[in-house]
């Protein structure tokens, strides 16, 4: 099934949710409305025609431009599962979700993909995007009060952290930046 | 693996009991300063005396902002970093960058370049598997396997210093070919060790794989079937020794791939003449077993590389001219290739200038952790390191 | 170097108070008078004491045999123990008179101290403890040669020059010269006594092991219950270690060494029965001269189940002093280091001490109860007739000896060895499961089927063929190995590793 046959089953079963179909793209990805994401993912994990059961990936990226943050998922099917015969992607999708940058906001979808856990506790880490309905929405490589979201392009570095120095001396007489 | 003592939740509290041995709980910190826990991964872990019930993976110990970095140097600039993320398999992460910023910008490879690079990304997994095997019987207590693996990888690390100077941080493989063409006597050499390799992996059978206490350490332990693997989107050995026969090398060929011969092994259940009884598939065993198989894998792979790779092209070189200055378009890509923990993802995003708007990668060891809390639970405490061992995590990929 | 300012506080560096400065001073004037010998000629200076050392034995041999048969002479028969009863020096001197020994009068006046018991505790207590300090260093050294060559590596190489051997002492001066640390919250009074309950025990039970017919500090009638009740005990020490760190680990490591100890004492006391019926006795000096008619005498080889006993010992042995593969009590790669994980320094290397002795005094143990004790495999009648002091010396060297012992015990300790650098390490529930499930009826097997062995079969002609059967199955086995390792030796001796360095450029 190719990105176009995806996009049209996605457009008749949910219309308006599909904001984009970006065609051209080096690696063609659908956009879908945040609000109607949690659907969409579950349709796309367990309608037959579908079964994307492989979330391969969630980069959280900061659209600083356009004042959004998005998800980009990047899914693919693999099943049926064979220890014998070599298995393949049977279809892949990436889809992009984009929030508002000042109350991001995508629904969880961690109860679809195991996997979206630790991918989306990184994305909330890094980016600040909230995710309801995750189980377990801590930072994950940050320490627990650290402040600010680092991959935020407008993220400025702390000076200070605990008594540990953020910079040195040196840097601070002559600043690179 | 004893399974009769079941969490504790208050649910259960009031049901009878199996094993009605439980005394005071206790949480145990392991990590991230344990000599089993492969760098500085931290585990708490729930015991009930040497019962584990819940074990709860903390990371970012090792966090270096690799992807913030990524933001503010141009793609081949950014190319030594990638290879501090999984410092085990250095060609394979240079590899993986390369060709997600070749695929976004269209940048051409040279032949020989492709060749190579096949060939160095094979030395490397067989480098990485022997770490894994090492440190997996280090884990279980066997001291010495661990230095007959560092002994052959030692070789191997002699044969990328030849090429590239480098022993462990190669950024050999870089965008648009590779950064210097292969020494003279290199393929009488790698095949001389190749040659001496391939009957040591026997050895290790004999010593390792096959011993009577080894299996039955790791048989039917940590168990992950195959519908859950997929569920946490495990991959690399660990999802293929949960039975499923799935690497992208043969799924989605990438660089020359499709060009060899090769076998992907998978976990098979035990009690044959190959596979011990006590094995089931999906356990740590089958993990480790599918490393010790795809060592054998990769040597085919670098046979045939040896044999067919084109002589070097005085005007081509072998590398991309123009890879230093390239410009990214406004465009995203996202590349995946077989790395020997998994695969290895690099989501590039462009926006016209030198340097990437975002670069993000995707783990394998990151993602084949998030098992960990599902598989260590109501196992013993000597079970959590074969668990962990058998994940074969690098801190520095998990954290970036 | 420049010199980085930190923000934070810098601590100035540690300086040595107390003692321990006194040990590093004298350790520093002792290096550095001796490293300019030692290292010139290191290879003379273990040699010289490797042949003094062997000298002074057979010096004391001797003389304590020579007494020993005149006073057998004199006294019609029963003799007095140099060791054992008191000789006073009246009588040493009419000894030596009526046997018209030249000189007699002076060695009667050198001799004069040994009348006092006291005295004589001394020098046995000093020569004990001076065994179960050599014993462990150079076991620990030579464990790491064994490793070393089983892993294909060469092990240490310098301290000392030849073959590193100096390296336990030295290691043992860096140890003594570390800060004593107590952690802060432990409990310091048990965390300070805690190595020693671990250690005494471990030297008591030298106290009565017989090193030879004569070579025994205190020949107890029931020197085997009273060796392992010791073996036992250090358990306590090492629990008190473990819950003194205040440390999980540590609590885990104390915990399985409990657990593993007590289950495993009783495979271990089960089977050590079978010797006990077999010798009809309790008291080890006892027990060893009844296997002196070579090889085929020895209590492993007296039948079937005796010999299962011995194999099901030694493994119960290997888990009573927490060798691999049942060394979960300091499982590094899931406890850290178990109970002493945090000790350091002197403390810590108590534990070593009392590990390493109790691989001697288990070695020990097999090697009297099952293995002919210090006898050689040849008979002891053929031995030459005791006629003149060098025939004494050599019957000593070929026929009976602490020498024999020893080598036997490091037999043994290097089986332990090879164990441990090559087996992974057994699962605790594995361990128990092994324990009362496998061994423990495998002992009770063995011990009645001894018993009713030595009912009906004992002495017949069946179980006199049993015992030449068992006794060249053990022969050939022994000469296989010694053949495979010969070949080894002969073709194993190449580095491995050469192969890709040699033709690599720039290397």
């Amino acid at each position: 099934m190719s990105f176009e046959e995806i996009c049209q089953v996605l457009k008749s079963q949910f219309g308006d949710a599909i904001e984009e179909t970006a065609v051209d793209s080096c690696r063609p990805f659908v956009t879908i409305n945040a609000d109607k994401w949690s659907e969409v993912a579950a349709f796309l994990r367990n309608d037959d025609r579908m079964a994307f059961d492989f979330l391969q990936c969630i980069s959280a990226i900061d659209l600083l431009a356009e004042d959004k943050l998005a998800c980009v998922y990047d899914l693919a099917a693999i099943s049926p599962v064979s220890s014998t015969q070599d298995m393949t992607y049977l279809r892949e999708l990436a889809v992009r979700v984009v929030t508002d940058r000042n109350a991001p906001q995508i629904p969880s979808v961690a109860h679809v993909w195991a996997a979206a856990d630790w991918h989306e506790r990184e994305a909330f880490d890094m980016m600040g995007i909230d995710f309801p309905g995750h189980p377990n929405l801590e930072r994950i490589l940050c320490p627990d009060d650290w402040v600010g979201y680092p991959l935020r392009k407008d993220y400025a570095h702390p000076l200070e952290y605990h008594g540990i120095p953020g910079t040195t001396e040196h840097e601070l007489k002559s600043p690179r930046h | 693996m004893a399974n009769t003592i079941a969490p504790n939740n208050p649910a259960e509290n009031s049901a009878p009991r199996q094993a009605d041995v439980r005394t005071e709980e206790m949480l145990v910190n392991m990590g991230p300063q344990h000599p089993s826990t492969h760098g500085v991964l931290r585990v708490v872990l729930r015991t009930d005396g040497e019962m584990v019930l819940e074990s709860v993976p903390h990371i970012g110990y090792l966090h270096r902002c690799a992807e913030k970095i990524g933001e503010n140097v141009a793609p081949y600039q950014y190319v030594p970093y990638t290879d501090r993320m999984d410092y085990l398999a250095g060609m394979n992460n240079n590899q993986a960058f390369a060709l997600a910023v070749e695929k976004l910008t269209g940048l051409e490879v040279p032949e020989r370049a492709k060749y190579i690079r096949v060939m160095f990304s094979e030395l490397n997994r067989i480098a990485s598997h022997l770490v894994a095997i090492g440190t997996y019987g280090l884990d279980m207590g066997a001291f010495t396997p661990f230095l007959y693996c560092f002994r052959e990888r030692e070789m191997l690390l002699d044969l990328f210093e030849s090429a590239c100077g480098a022993r462990l941080t190669y950024s050999y493989i870089t965008i648009g070919g590779v950064t210097d063409d292969l020494p003279e006597n290199f393929v009488d050499v790698c095949s001389e060790f190749l040659d001496y390799f391939e009957p040591k992996i026997d050895d290790y059978n004999n010593l390792l794989s096959y011993n009577h206490i080894f299996v039955k350490r790791t048989g039917n332990v940590g168990v992950v079937s195959a519908e859950d693997a997929i569920r946490f989107g495990l991959s690399g050995p660990v999802l293929r020794g949960s039975g499923v026969k799935f690497d992208l090398r043969k799924a989605k060929p990438y660089e020359i791939y499709d060009r060899f011969d090769f076998d992907v092994p998978v976990g098979l259940p035990g009690g044959t003449a190959e596979i011990p009884r006590g094995v089931v598939v999906g356990d740590c065993w089958s993990r480790y077993y599918v490393r010790v198989k795809e060592m054998v894998e990769s040597v085919k792979i670098i046979r045939q590389c040896l044999r067919d790779i084109p002589d070097a092209d005085e005007k081509e070189g072998v590398c991309n001219k123009k890879c230093k200055t390239v410009k990214l378009p406004d465009d995203e890509v996202y590349m995946e290739i077989e790395n020997p923990r998994g695969q290895l993802g690099f989501y590039v995003k462009g926006d016209g200038s030198a340097i990437p708007a975002r670069v993000k990668a995707r783990g394998p060891s990151f993602c084949n952790l998030c098992v960990l809390e599902y598989a260590g639970k109501n196992c013993l405490l000597a079970d959590i390191p074969a668990i962990i061992g058998s994940m074969d995590v690098v801190m520095g990929e998990v954290d970036r | 170097m420049t010199q980085f300012s930190v923000p934070w506080k810098q601590s100035p560096p540690l300086e040595h108070r107390g003692p321990a400065r006194g040990v590093v001073a004298l350790a520093r004037f002792v290096y550095s008078a001796a490293a300019p010998i030692v290292s010139r000629f290191p290879g003379l200076i273990l040699t010289s004491a490797i042949v003094f050392s062997t000298l002074a034995v057979w010096i004391h041999w001797e003389l304590f045999s020579y007494l020993e048969t005149i006073a057998a002479s004199d006294l019609n028969g029963t003799a007095k123990s140099i060791w054992g009863q008191s000789l006073t020096v009246g009588e040493i001197g009419a000894y030596l008179q009526s046997n018209s020994v030249a000189a007699g009068g002076v060695l009667k006046y050198l001799l004069w101290p040994l009348q006092m018991e006291l005295f004589r505790d001394i020098v046995g207590l000093a020569a004990i403890f001076q065994l179960f300090n050599l014993i462990p260093v150079y076991a620990i050294w030579w464990e790491r040669k064994v490793a070393g060559r089983i892993q294909s590596r060469m092990g240490p190489m310098r301290v000392g020059g030849w073959h590193g051997w100096a390296q336990s002492f030295a290691d043992g001066v860096k140890l003594v010269a570390k800060e004593d640390l107590v952690p802060a919250q432990a409990d310091g009074m048990l965390f300070k006594i805690a190595p020693y309950l671990a250690f005494v025990p471990s030297l008591l039970a030298f106290l009565c092991f017989p090193l030879g017919s004569y070579w025994v500090f205190r020949n107890v009638d029931v020197a085997l219950i009273f060796i392992i009740a010791m073996v036992g005990i250090e358990v306590v020490g090492v629990i008190v270690a473990g819950w003194a760190s205040n440390n999980k680990w540590s609590v885990y490591g104390a915990m399985r060494e409990a657990c593993q100890m007590v289950s495993y004492e009783i495979p271990m006391t089960t089977v050590l029965l079978v010797p006990i019926m077999t010798a009809g006795t309790l008291n080890m000096v006892q027990i060893g001269d009844a296997q002196s008619g070579g090889w085929f005498t020895w209590n492993a080889f007296h039948n079937p189940f005796t010999f299962i006993a011995f194999i099901t010992y030694y493994i119960a042995s290997l888990a009573n002093c927490k060798r691999a593969p049942f060394d979960l009590p300091e499982s590094e790669s899931e406890l850290v280091a178990g109970f002493h994980t945090e000790y350091s320094g002197f403390r810590w290397s108590l534990f070593f001490f009392a590990e390493y002795a109790a691989m001697f005094v288990v070695s020990g143990l097999a090697v009297t109860l099952f293995l002919g004790a210090w006898h050689t495999p040849l008979p002891s009648t053929w031995a030459f007739e005791e006629t003149s002091l060098f025939k004494i010396l050599l019957n000593g060297i070929l026929f009976s000896s602490p020498f024999w012992f020893i080598f036997k015990c490091f037999i043994f300790i290097y089986i332990q060895l090879w164990i441990r650098w090559t087996l992974p390490r057994i699962r605790i529930d594995q361990v128990l499961y092994s324990c009362v499930q496998v061994m423990f009826p495998i002992a009770c097997v063995a011990l009645v089927g001894h018993a009713v062995w030595m009912v009906l079969l004992d002495g017949s002609m069946f179980s006199t063929l049993i015992r030449w059967v068992l006794g060249l199955i053990f022969a050939a086995v022994t000469f296989g190995f010694l053949s495979v390792a010969a070949f080894g030796y002969r073709n194993g001796r190449r580095m491995v590793g050469y192969l890709a360095v040699k033709q690599l450029p720039g290397s």
